[in-house]
């Protein structure tokens, strides 16, 4: 049997559509922020695979033809951003400004936290992408000699992290402009924050989402130069 | 058929993409050349947005569950993750709320000291969630 899973190219395909469908029904059910289908997907796989003793590699000899898509789906980002460009026109300062603050305060807390924690250089590139979009920051973490999957689940603490405590956070630190909110929730947790700025209003939403890729590309280019220094 | 030409269309910026990550001795990953040159093609209108945009918005859609075969490999990484572990939650909660907080304040004091047109098109939301703040 397992020979057979072995051979099988949609083994890993299919319970990987599977597990997030449930996830997705998970979500809509509950509506929590934790019931995230990406989460809930893995953790079910993971528990099948140790549960009925099947290898890693096993699942990704097929789930592969799942990642295959990954560059073409970032490329596929100039899309969406590509539409809020004139938004981008119209507060270039704001945007611009907001977003670089961001993306340097995240490389500055990432270092010294990492220097008070001692992490070695292997665990500093891993956090250092974590506030931007997984698409984005596996790519970032793999060049610069992270550990790519420890990567991703950093940037889904911050995204769903940031999605339950975004109206808190910005009712506390008294951000009302709804730009600025949609800036600070897209630029501190991504996709993940956006589906919550989106809820909070129009707005919020678009310039969340535009967030996204801007500060994704800004961060590419800081961590280059933050990576130095541990 | 036009489905299978845009994403022939996404596909061939992605192998270009690959062939500059090769060339260009940079660390950034291919994935990120092939959305700026996306991104330059879209201003350029070199490719006209309605070439590619069914293709792309499907693979923007479908983003998440790409996810899900790299983050399974968490199970060759244990070791790793059960050593930083504290740092990683720590890490990720304090910078992620740092980050909110200072881009928010950020683009907020430039949005309110910069110049009255850009506070067009949101004036009505603004005017609301700011007397919400005030009382």
């Amino acid at each position: 049997m397992k020979d057979m899973l072995t051979q099988s190219a949609f083994f890993g395909v299919v319970i990987s559509l599977l597990c997030f469908e449930v996830g997705l029904f998970l979500k809509k059910k509950t509506g929590l922020a934790i019931a995230n289908p990406l989460l809930v997907a893995v953790l079910m796989i993971v528990a099948f695979l140790l549960l009925f003793d099947i290898d890693y590699e096993v699942y990704a000899s097929g789930a592969k033809y799942i990642d295959f898509f990954l560059t073409p789906a970032t490329v596929s980002l100039a899309v969406p951003l590509y539409r809020k460009l004139s938004l981008l026109k119209k507060y270039p300062k704001a945007i611009f400004g907001g977003i670089a603050a961001g993306v340097l305060t995240a490389m500055v807390s990432i270092f010294l936290m990492s220097l008070a924690f001692g992490l070695t250089h292997e665990q500093y590139v891993t956090l250092l992408p974590k506030s931007i979009t997984t698409a984005i920051g596996m790519g970032v973490s793999e060049k610069m000699g992270g550990i790519v999957t420890i990567t991703i689940v950093a940037i889904a603490i911050s995204g769903i992290g940031g999605n339950i405590i975004a109206e808190f956070v910005c009712k506390v630190f008294r951000i009302t402009e709804p730009i600025a909110r949609g800036l600070a929730i897209g630029t501190a947790s991504h996709a993940m924050g956006t589906s919550r700025a989106m809820e909070l209003g129009e707005v919020e939403g678009a310039m969340s989402s535009l967030s996204i890729v801007v500060a994704g590309i800004i961060t590419v280019v800081s961590v280059s130069v933050f990576a130095m220094f541990i | 058929m036009k489905f299978m030409r845009q994403l022939a269309i996404i596909m061939s910026i992605s192998f270009i993409a690959e062939v500059m990550e090769y060339l260009i001795p940079l660390p950034v990953a291919a994935s990120i050349y092939g959305l700026i040159l996306m991104l330059i093609g879209l201003i350029t209108k070199i490719i006209p947005l309605h070439k590619v945009e069914d293709a792309a918005d499907f693979l923007v859609e479908i983003m998440p569950i790409l996810f899900v075969p790299p983050t399974v490999g968490i199970m060759a990484s244990v070791e790793a993750l059960k050593q930083m572990l504290v740092p990683l939650c720590v890490i990720s909660v304090v910078s992620t709320v740092l980050v909110m907080v200072v881009t928010g304040r950020v683009s907020q004091r430039m949005i309110r000291k910069g110049n009255g047109d850009a506070r067009d098109g949101v004036s009505m939301d603004g005017a609301v969630t700011q007397k919400g703040a005030i009382q």
